[in-house]
């Protein structure tokens, strides 16, 4: 591929190596791209790493703090503190990736429905938000968790409820934008009829903020799922949750710091992941915050 | 005959790019007469915009760098001052206006109030007199109830109006030399007739240098007297409006002459000049014109035309400006 | 022989939203008088100019006719049909035979889908050829806008203005469409390419029968290109006739006004002297009457008061215009 390519009639025409990817990716990109990468393979590779079961528990190594046998030191169970941060990850990283894909979808859908077709539709659906908005979120979720059964689904339900006004908004608006565009009236010119419009040339462009915000949506949605399991009403013990585990070592906070920090440090170092990633995606794709 | 009011040698622009420094601006140079109206022109990608804000150092970006060069107004070195004393250039030696009018006026600010910012700033006035200069400067630009408009904000105003309300602000600290990229290019025909009027006027009046930057030479041929072609960051012709509009001696100038619509008989096919361009990553050896020049030989990929004298005055950057000049 | 496009009486008129103001004193609804009452008749095989200055209302009247924005009232009559009264399968079938390219080049394609893509749209959608085919007919497309195949593979993006152009070119005449609208599709292109853009509009028209409109501001490039010419001011068309008879004998005040302020590359032009006094009002409230008397350097009395002056004859143009005799 030629390596000028030409940018809108405009004056410059730097070298990009390819329309994605290669060329300059931006440093927080990158390093969040690594952090997240990092997790992910802890939580792949959690059997194989996790040097202890991360349940077993063995009262004579009970409350030890960080040696050669135990890195991060063990709870009051005896559980190997390192083996549940490790396993941890599992649950949290699918709490953040499910928590976030259900109201991405649903957001998406009635967001960009309301955008296309206005009217009453977006006038209901746009009242339907502001209601939903007016809550504080956390609240709102707990409240949901408490009708329906404490748990992990529980959670996911109430996640998806609550959060799917931020896409709704995000895919209105760009939809709003796009539906005036050039290319979208030339699509109206040539015949296209009205599904293939709004599913081949507005979607893929309108989904590019939502996509950035998502990155960031991860990281509001491990600190929700994290309180919400150390409120009890998210992932139940003994299961290893990061959230879960700053609970149960909140009695021990003084004497074995290391049950509640280490947990609480890999919450902060996996939101961290996400935000840069956030920013690097937003940075690379042209997207202001 | 007096001394140029604007002095440009070998001003040059660069940019940082991840495959080395791409020349955006190369070693252009030009002089300014007192009273004239050069005419700066160029597609899109030629250099002309950047080369006006390289002059009075308002680059776009932090990548944009001017590596080489000397910009003298009267006895000053524009590279050599720093950025305070650049602050009073801008404005009160070299005033500038621009092609949008609306993205450059300040929407939450009365016109009254932007051309006051201007007085009080270069002319050091109290914000009273400011207000009444401001409106005695409307009406130099022919505003009609210049009171009323004073307390307007731009989105009130017309295009037109909007683009003699910047003119009075640039011309609020009195600068000798005036910068004016594609006025009118954004303003419909009739408007854009009046705004050039004006810039004549003012021209006559207040005895003001303009470099008038266009790409449309049917404004060349009315308001200037000398121009200056450039293309991919050179300037390869310069020459008085006429003999330039005659016999033009350069292939480019030649085929963007001859490539307007109404030169020609109607309905046949309109000379062109083939191809694009060249990408700055991507400049061709020697001529940058030559991969689309009719008249390329083997010199022309080998060697960079210098910006020869080619008699009366004029200037052409290719080596076979003679034959242009008396086709046999 | 019908004409292949007749459009009479089309009115376009834009719904102003409501201010605070106004809902309480009941006002009623301010609206944007884009086009008011406008005929006009296109033979097959011709090339008309649609000019004027922004706000004319010469792209509304490009887009109503091709019924992409509605229309308060008139008729379109494509072929004897009348368009703005075609049901669903109708207008799909008319929008193969009726086409549009757009002024921005980079804004007009989807910057989404490579260049092969937004043309195998449209053969698939309109069943040009068999799906088999499409592969193969997507470079023959790009061959014959000036385009090699392989610039297929790119996205808008990464594409010159002038080579979009060719794209929304190939893109509109795919389906072989009878009649094309180009709507300023080049004046945003510099003028050694928009002299490329024109020639090819030339030979596509030549090669493929086509009938065109060409609705620009620029009236050196409309003097070109068209055989006719019709000047709008204000939503309404105020002269008509062939190009050379308007462009050398211009009857309406505004016409000549229009063509006294262009810029002429001459070399021995002189600065434009002052053209038409102020600006053109805004399409909103409209006087009634000649849309162009308050303007007018020789407005008589009739000109203010209603009706509007209708097209009359004189010589081979119609004039809109009180000055000239029924």
């Amino acid at each position: 591929m030629r390596s000028g390519e030409r940018l809108a009639g405009g004056p410059l025409s730097l070298s990009l190596a390819a329309r994605f990817g290669l060329g300059e990716l931006p440093l927080p990109l990158l390093i969040g791209a690594g952090m997240v990468l990092f997790w992910s393979a802890l939580a792949l590779l959690a059997d194989v790493i996790a040097p202890f079961d991360p349940n077993a528990a063995d009262y004579d190594a009970a409350l030890v703090p960080p040696n050669a046998a135990h890195w991060l030191g063990t709870d009051n169970f005896g559980r190997d503190v390192l083996s549940r941060v490790i396993h941890g990850t599992r649950a949290d990283l699918q709490m953040g990736i499910i928590g976030v894909l259900c109201p991405f979808v649903l957001g998406t859908v009635l967001g960009s429905i309301a955008g296309y077709f206005g009217g009453a539709v977006d006038t209901v659906l746009m009242r339907v938000v502001d209601v939903t908005i007016a809550f504080p979120f956390l609240v709102l979720m707990i409240a949901i968790i408490t009708v329906l059964e404490p748990g992990l689904t529980s959670f996911y339900v109430a996640v998806t409820l609550v959060g799917w006004v931020s896409y709704a908004r995000l895919v209105r608006a760009q939809t709003l934008v796009l539906k005036s565009s050039d290319f979208v009236l030339a699509a109206r010119s040539l015949g296209y009829g009205h599904l293939r419009i709004m599913f081949r040339h507005i979607l893929p462009n309108a989904l590019i903020p939502s996509v950035v915000f998502s990155m960031s949506d991860v990281v509001l949605v491990i600190l929700a799922g994290s309180a919400i399991s150390y409120l009890g009403l998210g992932v139940q013990p003994p299961t290893a949750e990061w959230g879960v585990m700053i609970a149960e070592g909140q009695n021990f906070m003084t004497t074995a710091w290391w049950i509640t920090t280490f947990p609480g440090l890999a919450i902060v170092l996996l939101a961290l992941g996400f935000s840069f990633l956030a920013d690097g995606l937003g940075e690379k794709l042209g997207v202001r915050e | 005959m007096s001394a140029p009011v604007l002095r440009v040698e070998d001003l040059t622009v660069e940019f940082t790019a991840p495959g080395g420094p791409l020349r955006a601006v190369d070693e252009v140079s030009f002089e300014l007469a007192e009273g004239e109206v050069l005419g700066l022109v160029g597609e899109s990608g030629s250099g002309k915009t950047l080369t006006c804000r390289a002059l009075i150092r308002l680059l776009p970006s932090r990548r944009a760098r001017i590596t080489r060069g000397v910009v003298r107004v009267g006895e000053l070195d524009l590279m050599t001052l720093p950025e305070s004393a650049m602050q009073r250039v801008r404005g009160e030696r070299i005033g500038m206006i621009f092609q949008n009018p609306m993205t450059h006026l300040d929407p939450v600010m009365t016109i009254g109030e932007q051309i006051g910012e201007s007085l009080r700033f270069h002319k050091g006035i109290t914000r009273r007199d400011a207000a009444g200069r401001a409106v005695e400067l409307l009406r130099q630009v022919g505003i009609p109830d210049p009171a009323l408009r004073s307390r307007s904000y731009p989105h009130s105003l017309s295009g037109g109006m909007r683009q003699r309300a910047m003119i009075a602000i640039a011309l609020a600290g009195e600068p000798r030399i005036l910068i004016a990229d594609e006025p009118t290019t954004a303003l419909d025909v009739t408007v854009q007739a009046q705004i050039l009027r004006l810039l004549l006027d003012l021209r006559d009046r207040a005895g003001l240098s303009i470099i008038l930057i266009t790409h449309d030479l049917g404004v060349v041929a009315e308001t200037c007297e000398t121009v200056a072609v450039m293309y991919a960051g050179r300037i390869v012709e310069r020459a008085a409006k006429r003999a330039l509009l005659r016999a033009p001696l350069h292939p480019y100038s030649q085929g963007l002459i001859r490539s307007q619509p109404g030169a020609g008989a109607p309905l046949a096919e309109l000379p062109s000049i083939p191809g694009q361009p060249p990408s700055l990553a991507d400049l061709p050896q020697g001529c940058r014109f030559h991969p689309r020049c009719a008249y390329v030989i083997p010199r022309c990929r080998e060697i960079r035309p210098p910006l020869a004298d080619a008699g009366a005055g004029r200037r052409s950057a290719c080596l076979r400006w003679q034959e242009l000049a008396c086709p046999s | 022989m019908t004409a292949l496009l007749e459009v009479r009486d089309l009115t376009v008129h834009y719904p102003l939203p409501f201010g605070i103001g106004e809902i309480m004193t009941r006002s009623p609804r301010r609206v944007v008088q884009a086009v008011n009452g406008v005929n006009l008749r296109l033979e097959r095989g011709e090339t008309l100019g649609l000019v004027g200055e922004s706000g004319c209302g010469k792209s509304s009247l490009g887009r109503a006719i091709l019924r992409l924005i509605e229309a308060k009232s008139g008729r379109v009559l494509f072929d004897g049909t009348d368009v703005l009264a075609l049901d669903k399968a109708g207008l799909f079938a008319f929008r193969k035979r009726a086409q549009m390219v757009f002024q921005e080049p980079h804004a007009s394609l989807n910057p989404r889908l490579t260049v092969a893509e937004t043309l195998a749209e449209v053969l698939r959608v309109h069943r040009v050829c068999p799906r088999a085919a499409i592969e193969a007919r997507v470079p023959e497309l790009l061959e014959a806008v000036g385009l090699s195949a392989d610039l297929g593979a790119r996205r808008a993006a990464a594409l010159s203005g002038g080579q979009c152009q060719r794209v929304a070119i190939a893109r509109a005449l795919a389906m072989g469409p009878e009649l094309l609208i180009s709507d300023e599709s080049v004046s945003a292109l510099d003028v050694s390419i928009q002299a490329q853009i024109l020639n090819l509009f030339m030979r596509l028209k030549r090669e493929m029968d086509l009938t065109m409109m060409f609705i620009s501001h620029d009236l050196s490039v409309v003097r070109h290109v068209c055989h006719r010419v019709a000047v709008m001011y204000l939503g309404r068309i105020v002269e008509f006739g062939p190009t050379e008879q308007i462009f050398r004998d211009p009857k309406h005040p505004y016409t000549q006004a229009l063509l006294r302020a262009i810029p002429r590359m001459d070399p021995d032009a002189e600065p434009p002297a002052a053209a038409a006094a102020s600006e053109p009002p805004s399409p909103v409230a409209l006087s009634a009457g000649c849309a162009f008397h308050p303007r007018c350097p020789q407005a008589m009395d009739v000109c203010r008061g209603p009706p509007a002056p209708a097209l009359r004859r004189s010589d081979q143009a119609e004039v809109a215009c009180h000055l000239y005799p029924v």
